[in-house]
């Protein structure tokens, strides 16, 4: 096998192979680190390579193979991207920040913990919007990520590293994180793969919070059952989070496996009506619409349902996660770690805080601070935060009465393909709109995720196809997009992300 | 600053004094109040630290159920309703000794609230305290101002932070207003104190030591106009380190508001510092708007809700309460009701409890409580319970006298040592050289050489006159420097004699 077909090979394929003794992890892991040795200077998906610790985590999982010893887990010996909001012992942990630059955590997140358990080889860590906020990872403090369908393209955001990585064929499977889109809208204009389960159902202890009642983390990969075999690994219950939910997790593989035989039938899936209108590009619309009859083709049952309350998401999710915001980011004071400006030895304590988030945070996120500030208020609590509340409880009213009627909900990801690199920077409005269809999810606390639908007929690029579920019932929508998957790669002659273009090898 | 002006007769004259009692109590818990740390006082600077107390990005707190229990168990102890449902939110502020710049504490849903306080004064008259509340809440770390001349953060060239005490669990228990009390003020707000840290004490969910601040109390006082109902502006003093302090601190705050209002002056919303050496206290952080915390529910707990099974079984292992200890022991041990208030008013009563717990006697146990180690709290300015002696130490030494190992003279001189740091009393006894002279030949040889001192005392003794044997035992007791036992000393002597 070549290096480039080990780049090109699905998670499980690679974990079949390695399992088996056909190929090493540490070959694996080494074609991945030299594609991201070749290509990364053009699409900066990585803001730090460990190669060391990746060769070293592949080498146990292929003294196992060796040995004949079980191996830790089916994706034992896969490589993997990893979001920068996780917390890595040992390594840089950023969060696209220049407030955390240089700050290496004395302990491993929940998810690292649990990859580095099943054998899964972590290559490095994922460039990403400053603290998960934006649709682009324009906001990133490290430079801006390229879409390898096209350069001068965003790769969604905030997770642009781990959906660029994906798509430019320098991992396989890759770790995210979604308080408002950040997995799916990034999978949806990379064409991969993106999960957000359930809240609760993936660790946050770890996790660099942006919006804590809102974040969660889920996997990326280029295909559904990838996404599944990464989810289980990732998903269960953990004591040291206190939300986390005390239950199994959903039987996504067998899900995503039983989606894979095509049949659908007897499943109801709804349409949300609501997402639509004036901000939706037509080649977003004409491939989720040509998505729904690829869906009725497979014999699924297709109704149109409304969720009223989904248009006051938007402004209701930029008063709450604002807000957990203002608080979260509190503690980055230059006391304890991080960055730490103007402590000159005259400077008080109060100044020297000052100083160093003035320097250290961004425009996007010193915005999102003061907004958040404001919203909590004293005067103001009621009017801003409280009613943001209500409406959160309305719309998760809207999917409790939609889900009474449908199994799933299906829209497009997110209302127009990638944009270009600038045109929405200082426009942030048009920059949260990027998240329209996929915030609801995250309001409610109910798992969704994105599976590419097709290319725009407008300007060829992915179009993402949203599959929404009710809490805990992460396998109803594995098994549709599943089903889809296959249905789609049947009628366009071979998987969507193939047609990425070849990228040039910088020299 | 305007001096006091008016004396304190005076000041009740014309102001009736308006209490609200904050108090903080560190619980007792074996780790902290969101992740598994321990809580001893008094380790290594930044040793019981791990990423959750630190603040560390990513990390997240799990609640410490033995904390809540704590906390429903004070609430019930305080008559309080529990509730049955109730959050935790986050308060926020910055300060360097706080690792996340938000405390983790309970706002407008406190877990116990409604609850009432029965003191009772040193004239035996009853004081009903209201409860407005008993919440959770963490503490912060401490900070360690050097290089000025206070120990405050103004003036200092740097600092210092200790994060062993962030996130140690705290109760916070706020009265209602306190009203009514007139001149008494002062000390009701310290039987209140008291009162607390016996029940705090009783329910063992506390050290209660306000001198290393697992008990801390933070004063509000105000002074309305005699006749008139309407509360004046409140100030809030803090570093009240005991007691006997806080009974200071509420009659200097009314004397220094009542010259300022006599004065036509205005009284200012404002945390004020009280100063143990001068007994005074001073403006510190000023509260013209007050803080705004930015409250809101904190996301990354669940919220509690106790169900009434467990809330029950917590109340079926509250202890026996001050007062009721107080009567079963007044009845127990046949004191008087003037007996019983000397007892209490010395804050005695759990000490000599305890002592006869370790095996003294009850009459035994009070006397050294009550007459020579209260004196011994009075001259050093202390608490009794202050003092370096537990009731285990006295139980022994009451016991070496019974035995009669000790004269009261020298178990005095042995508890002097156990004062002093010398050890336990059996330590001293060694060390010193305490014990009685038991040795028969020792205590001839110095009875002979009394007699011969003496002659013509011997004489009166062996003609009958057993009383001059007094002069015998008077000269052995001072030949022995008082470590013979005088009662065999005398048996000896007649025994001589005869």
């Amino acid at each position: 096998m070549s290096g480039s077909e080990l780049n090109r090979g699905t998670a499980a394929e690679l974990a079949a192979r390695i399992h088996a003794g056909e190929v090493s992890s540490v070959e694996v892991t080494q074609a991945h680190l030299d594609r991201i040795d070749a290509i990364d200077a053009t699409v900066h998906a990585f803001l730090h390579v460990d190669a060391e610790g990746a060769l070293a985590a592949a080498r146990e999982v292929d003294e196992d193979v060796a040995a004949g010893r079980p191996v830790a887990s089916p994706l034992a010996g896969v490589p993997l991207a990893l979001k920068d909001v996780f917390a890595t012992r040992g390594i840089p942990t950023t969060v696209g920040s220049k407030i955390l630059e240089g700050w290496v955590p004395p302990y491993d997140a929940t998810v690292t913990r649990k990859l580095r358990e099943a054998g899964v080889v972590i290559l490095g860590k994922t460039n990403m919007d400053e603290f998960a906020m934006g649709s682009s990872t324009e906001n990133s403090a490290y430079g801006v990520t390229h879409n390898p369908w096209d350069l001068d393209r965003i790769p969604g955001g905030s997770g642009g590293g781990s959906s660029a990585s994906l798509a430019a064929f320098e991992a396989p499977l890759a770790i995210g994180t979604d308080t408002g889109g950040s997995i799916r809208q990034p999978a949806a204009v990379t064409g991969t793969v993106g999960v957000k389960p359930t809240y609760g159902g993936v660790s946050r202890y770890g996790l660099v919070a942006f919006s804590s009642s809102l974040d969660q983390g889920g996997p990326c990969a280029r295909t559904v059952l990838d996404a599944a075999l990464l989810h289980e690994v990732i998903g269960g219950y953990d004591p040291m989070d206190s939300t986390s939910i005390d239950g199994p997790v959903p039987p996504v593989v067998e899900a995503a496996r039983q989606g894979a035989s095509g049949d659908l039938t007897g499943v109801r899936i709804g349409v949300v009506r609501e997402f639509t209108g004036e901000w939706y590009q037509d080649g977003v619309l004409g491939a989720f619409r040509q998505a729904v009859e690829t869906l009725r083709g497979l014999g699924a049952e297709i109704v149109e349902v409304s969720c009223p309350h989904f248009d006051y998401a938007l402004p209701a999710y930029y008063l709450i996660a604002p807000s957990e915001c203002s608080s979260n980011l509190a503690r980055f004071d230059a006391m304890r770690y991080g960055l730490r400006v103007g402590d000159d030895g005259n400077a008080s304590a109060e100044q020297v805080m000052a100083l160093t988030r003035e320097a250290g945070f961004g425009e996007e996120v010193k915005r999102r601070i003061m907004i958040g500030t404001y919203a909590l208020s004293s005067g103001y609590y009621d009017a801003y935060y409280g009613q943001a509340q209500k409406v959160r409880t309305l719309i998760t009213n809207d999917f409790t009465k939609a889900f009474a009627d449908v199994d799933v909900l299906v829209s497009p990801t997110t209302p127009t393909t990638a944009f270009r690199i600038g045109e929405r920077v200082d426009d942030p409005v048009a920059m949260y709109r990027a998240d329209l269809c996929t915030i609801p999810a995250n309001l409610a606390g109910t798992p969704a995720l994105s599976v590419p639908a097709g290319l725009s007929e407008q300007d060829g690029l992915p179009v993402g196809l949203q599959v929404m579920a009710p809490a805990l019932q992460e396998q109803r929508m594995y098994r549709v997009a599943a089903a889809f998957e296959v249905a789609r790669d049947a009628a366009q002659g071979g998987p969507l992300i193939n047609r990425v273009p070849q990228l040039e090898v910088a020299r | 600053m305007t001096a006091p002006v008016l004396d304190y007769d005076e000041v009740i004259e014309r102001f009736d004094p308006v209490l609200g009692l904050e108090v903080h109590v560190e619980l007792n818990t074996n780790t902290k109040m969101f992740c598994g740390c321990p809580t001893a006082f008094g380790a290594e600077p930044n040793t019981q630290v791990c990423p959750v107390c630190l603040g560390l990005p990513g990390s997240l707190p799990v609640l410490n159920g033995k904390g809540v229990e704590s906390a429903i168990r004070i609430g019930l102890a305080l008559g309080c309703d529990i509730a049955e449902w109730c959050r935790f939110a986050r308060k926020n502020y910055f300060y360097p000794d706080m690792p996340k710049n938000f405390q983790t504490s309970q706002y407008d849903e406190p877990i116990a609230y409604n609850g009432v306080l029965n003191l009772e004064l040193a004239d035996g008259s009853v004081v009903e305290v209201g409860i407005e509340r008993a919440h959770m809440e963490e503490d912060t770390g401490k900070s360690l101002h050097v290089g000025g001349a206070t120990g405050r953060i103004h003036g200092a060239a740097h600092s210092l932070l200790d994060y062993n005490r962030a996130g140690v669990p705290l109760i916070e228990i706020v009265t209602k207003p306190i009203t009514g009390t007139g001149a008494r003020a002062p000390e009701v707000a310290r039987a209140y104190v008291t009162a607390l840290r016996d029940l705090l004490r009783a329910l063992d969910v506390s050290d209660v030591r306000m001198d290393q601040g697992s008990l801390r109390c933070d004063a509000n006082v105000s002074l309305m106009p005699r006749g008139t109902t309407e509360f004046g502006t409140r100030t809030e003093t803090k570093n009240v380190n005991s007691l006997r302090s806080v009974e200071r601190a509420v009659r200097y705050e009314m004397t220094r508001q009542a010259a300022l209002l006599t004065d036509g002056g205005t009284v200012l919303q404002e945390t004020r510092h009280f100063d143990e050496g001068t007994g005074t206290t001073s403006a510190g952080r000023r509260k013209e708007t007050s803080e705004d915390y930015r409250y809101f529910p904190e996301p990354d707990l669940v919220p509690i809700a106790p169900s009434g099974e467990w809330v029950d079984k917590l109340r079926a292992t509250l202890p026996e309460m001050p007062w009721q200890r107080r009567k079963r022991i007044q009845e127990e041990w046949q004191l008087s009701d003037l007996e019983l208030r000397d007892l209490v008013n010395a804050g005695a009563v759990e000490l000599v409890a305890s002592t006869v717990d370790a095996g003294a006697a009850p009459a035994e146990a009070r006397a050294w409580w009550v007459n020579y180690l209260a004196q011994e709290a009075n001259s050093r300015g202390v608490e009794l319970g202050e003092l370096p002696i537990t009731p285990a130490q006295v139980a022994r030494v009451a016991a070496l006298v019974s035995g009669g190992s000790l004269t009261n003279k020298l178990a005095r001189e042995v508890v002097d040592g156990v004062l002093a740091g010398e050890g336990e009393p059996d330590e001293v006894v060694a060390a010193r050289g305490l014990a009685v002279v038991s040795d028969d030949s020792a205590l001839h040889a110095a009875i002979d050489e009394a007699l011969a001192a003496q002659p013509d005392v011997a004489d009166k003794i062996r003609g009958g006159k057993v009383q001059a044997a007094g002069a015998i035992v008077g000269a052995v007791m001072k030949a022995t420097k008082g470590k013979a036992d005088a009662k065999r000393v005398r048996e000896l002597i007649l025994e001589r004699c005869t």
